[in-house]
């Protein structure tokens, strides 16, 4: 992803900052600048999660694109945030302790880079709540 | 002066290699490298954390301790000799990440191990003369050792965040005092991967003449004397050098006892002697008085002479403490560990 | 809007078509489509290009007009359109051949899909893949595709408990038909063994659970349906072409073992054809995955959600099966070019209705509908075609 793409989503992806439409109440993470619910009538606000949420699902990566080739294997889920929208990341944890239902929070850590002479990208990353 | 410790914040990832692991590997004798160090294990970071990841860690413990406002903060410096990126700061990625941006000031300090003392004296001055509410020091490292040198059994990974202010402390800084010269024991050029030292030169030169004139210096300043301190702690490179400049300078084991993490940790470099300076807050009483002394090749020393509050029973469980974060650690073998330090390549 | 036909199909081998190139296989499905419709060149009025990345795979945009010109159609000026959609993009170049016909703006139309996915390395091809995600909330965090569809297994495997060896189901049998299709990239037997003992791609997802990269086109000339006769004496009948729209991203999908764009396009289709799952002879789905034609069968109605995962190991989806799904050995056994397999897939049912799919003929097959997915369910196409009009 090029420099300007990330800067643009910087704040969402090290903060969890996603938005909430204060018209019907709907939390959304990825943000979105459009209430899907009430469109044009909604009232688009940032927002800020709180990081705890739940593996809703999950898989082990064994064989990934380029850049995560280094992390292989590495466990890819979905999390519900406990406000409620879902989003995809990764879970740091052992591969014998994942399960759908694990309570976990967030982290912040490196989600990539391109190449060694290329920007560092970081973000959210979860891990177990317990920790 | 009326600065002093507001809060502060650790973090040392979970992994953990013994040095037995790296000894077998370079056919060495690891019971007398562990008799000679002082030093167990040593903490090993995750493949996709580095000194900006640990330090953000490290800072937001340090916000939610004491419930700090970040936009509060007025001035922000990561100390790191592990700094990802060679031009671009660390700091920017940690202020944004904290919610600090964008009304503050930053910028990112190397001065080998005692990076992260000079960020809080930075901040002590900064505070002091009302430029700044708060100002956040953090050390964080994950320091290279070269494979089978011996700075590679301790050589680790760890981050340690102060915010520094009037109000509120938890700690009062009653003095500080500086004591540098140009020494070079240890260093690493652009573009290296790993640093170099002057093997033994490194001790008498460097370490032992720069802690000691620092310590000395400060208590004659005040006009204090060992046994005018609860805690002390000192740079601790490995177990050995703070245990020995402790007894030169008249503290006792006891003194020294709660700071002294790298047995299990390893040195955290910028982070080192911060992060004893944590251990000794996780459990220091009201009116203790503590004595730090940092060191940072090349080479100078920051001695410290702080005195814990009542606030510290306050804030001291809203944030996991250096014996947490040293608990439940994850043993990993050398390989996984070379895969973790990118001593592999793809 | 008019009835249409297809009157001619063309496909070329799909495979690793090292001596080929992009220009080369779509011209050579689009010239065995037009000679098995029996038109001159002349009176093609629309060229429809379904390709997903010609710009990451060979670095080619401006596919439409390469396409027109190495056709020998650049003289004659006709449109040409490339249309993208992912992995639906060949379904969605025949909708759009459809609707010209059917609304009266053209009368000859060819619609093709293509793919060149080998003439870069695996892991460009992964990325270029993963771009029919969302790149930067899918993407940035490793999601690949097979992870996508594996943490859709998962969650279809924990509350329908589905096993891996139904899943495994899924892959022998197409490979078994893909054993009667000349053009199929794989023609070998698999056992249950062989996927479960292969490499794991994304847990559960083993290499054999996960659909080869292809090169292939495929090409079919649409006619109104008055004019068909002329051109042959089996036309197959478009009776519903149907699309619709999901969430891009899996996490977003209000029940992740839907894709609930393919509920809503087969709905739309079934409505279209007046007709109901129960009268589709046989399908080709988008099996992308196993767990994708486990997902797909439920979703457009053939079985219980929950139940797919029984029918492959049953036989119920065999030839001579209740419901044959994929004779054509689908994307796992017969390949999947991506810009193509929508077409191909229409190719397939022309074949079938046609009586003239050799080995894999289904006795009697009277409507066969087609499924062809973008991404993890962000477009869903559905066809449903018919020998009688």
């Amino acid at each position: 992803m090029s420099v300007p793409r990330f800067w643009r989503r910087l704040k969402n992806l090290y903060n969890l900052i996603g938005t909430h439409c204060k018209k019907c109440g709907g939390f959304y993470y990825p943000p979105r600048n459009m209430c899907p619910r009430c469109r044009r009538n909604g009232v688009i606000v940032p927002f800020k999660y709180k990081g705890t949420g739940e593996v809703v699902t999950f898989t082990i990566v064994h064989s990934a694109a380029k850049d995560y080739a280094m992390l292989t294997p590495y466990i890819l889920a979905i999390i519900k945030l406990d406000e409620g929208p879902r989003l995809t990341s990764q879970v740091i944890c052992s591969h014998e302790d994942i399960h759908i239902g694990m309570k976990v929070k967030s982290a912040f850590r490196k989600l990539g880079e391109e190449s060694d002479r290329g920007m560092i990208y970081y973000g959210t990353k979860f891990i177990p709540l317990e920790n | 002066m009326s600065v002093g410790i507001v809060s502060y914040g650790v973090y040392i990832p979970r992994y953990r290699i013994k040095v037995e692991e790296i000894a077998k590997v370079w056919g060495a004798n690891a019971n007398s490298i562990i008799d000679g160090l002082m030093v167990y294990e040593k903490s090993v970071p995750d493949m996709d954390e580095d000194t900006i990841t640990i330090a953000v860690e490290a800072a937001r413990y340090a916000i939610n301790r004491a419930g700090i406002n970040p936009q509060k903060i007025g001035a922000l410096y990561t100390g790191s000799e592990s700094h990802p990126y060679a031009v671009k700061p660390s700091s920017t990625v940690v202020a944004e990440a904290v919610g600090a941006t964008p009304d503050l000031t930053l910028a990112d300090f190397e001065f080998a191990c005692k990076a992260g003392t000079a960020a809080i004296q930075t901040c002590m001055g900064m505070v002091d003369s009302d430029m700044i509410e708060l100002g956040m020091a953090i050390g964080s490292d994950v320091s290279q050792g070269a494979p089978g040198d011996a700075l590679e059994y301790t050589a680790a990974a760890g981050g340690v965040a102060y915010i520094i202010g009037k109000k509120n402390q938890v700690a009062k800084i009653e003095s500080t005092y500086s004591f540098t010269t140009d020494t070079p024991d240890f260093w690493r050029r652009e573009g290296m991967p790993y640093p170099e030292h002057g093997g033994r030169f490194t001790g008498e030169p460097g370490y032992f003449k720069h802690v000691t004139s620092a310590a000395q210096g400060l208590m004659k300043r005040m006009g204090t004397k060992p046994s005018d301190y609860d805690y002390a702690v000192f740079h601790q490179p490995n177990g050995k050098f703070p245990t020995r400049v402790a007894k030169m300078l008249g503290f006792t084991n006891e003194q020294i006892k709660p700071g002294l993490v790298v047995p299990r940790l390893g040195n955290t470099y910028s982070g080192s002697c911060m992060m004893g300076l944590a251990a000794t807050l996780d459990i220091a009483k009201p009116e203790d008085r503590i004595f730090m002394t940092s060191f940072g090749s090349g080479a100078g020393s920051d001695a410290f002479s702080f005195e814990v509050t009542d606030k510290i029973e306050k804030i001291r469980n809203g944030a996991p403490s250096v014996e947490k974060m040293l608990a439940n650690p994850v043993y990993i073998n050398y390989a996984t560990y070379a895969r973790h330090k990118g001593k592999i390549k793809l | 809007m008019r009835d249409v036909a297809i009157i001619g199909v063309g496909c070329t081998e799909f495979g690793e078509l090292w001596d080929k190139s992009f220009r080369e296989i779509f011209v050579e499905a689009g010239v065995s489509a037009i000679e098995d419709a029996n038109v001159q060149g002349g009176k093609i009025d629309a060229l429809y290009v379904g390709n997903m990345s010609g710009g990451r795979f060979i670095e080619q945009e401006h596919l439409g007009a390469l396409i027109a010109d190495y056709s020998g159609l650049a003289s004659l000026h006709i449109p040409s359109t490339r249309v993208e959609a992912a992995c639906a993009s060949g379904g969605l170049a025949l909708r759009q051949g459809i609707i010209a016909v059917a609304s009266g703006y053209h009368d000859i139309v060819i619609a093709g899909g293509a793919e060149k996915m080998t003439d870069v390395g695996v892991e460009t091809t992964t990325d270029a893949l993963a771009a029919a995600a969302d790149r930067e909330w899918e993407g940035i965090m490793g999601a690949t595709f097979p992870g996508l569809y594996a943490m859709i297994a998962r969650l279809h495997m924990h509350k329908y408990g589905t096993k891996q060896e139904q899943l495994a189901a899924v892959a022998v049998k197409n490979h078994h038909n893909g054993t009667m299709n000349p053009k199929a990239q794989f023609q070998n037997e698999i056992s249950i063994e062989t996927v479960l003992n292969s490499v794991m791609v994304a847990d559960p997802l083993r290499v054999f659970d996960c659909s080869p990269i292809t090169d292939g086109a495929s090409a079919v000339v649409l006619a109104p349906a008055e004019i068909a006769h002329k051109f042959t004496d089996t036309p197959i009948y478009v009776k519903a072409s149907a699309q619709a729209s999901g969430t891009i991203s899996l996490h977003d999908r209000p029940d992740i073992t839907t894709l609930d764009a393919t509920v809503a396009a087969a709905n739309r289709a079934y409505k279209m054809a007046k007709t109901t799952p129960k009268d589709i002879d046989f399908a080709e789905v988008h099996d992308c995955f196993t767990i994708a034609e486990i997902c797909a069968i439920e979703d457009l109605g053939f079985v219980k959600k929950g139940e797919g995962g029984e029918a492959a190991e049953s036989g119920l989806t065999a030839i001579g099966g209740k419901i044959p799904i994929n004779p054509s050995g689908g994307l796992k056994a017969c390949g999947h070019p991506v810009g193509a397999t929508g077409v191909k897939q229409a190719v397939e049912i022309t074949l079938q209705l046609r009586g003239e799919a050799g080995k894999r003929q289904i006795d009697g097959a009277e409507t066969g509908l087609t499924h062809n997915v973008g991404g993890s369910g962000g477009t869903a196409v559905v066809h449903i075609f018919g020998r009688e009009r």
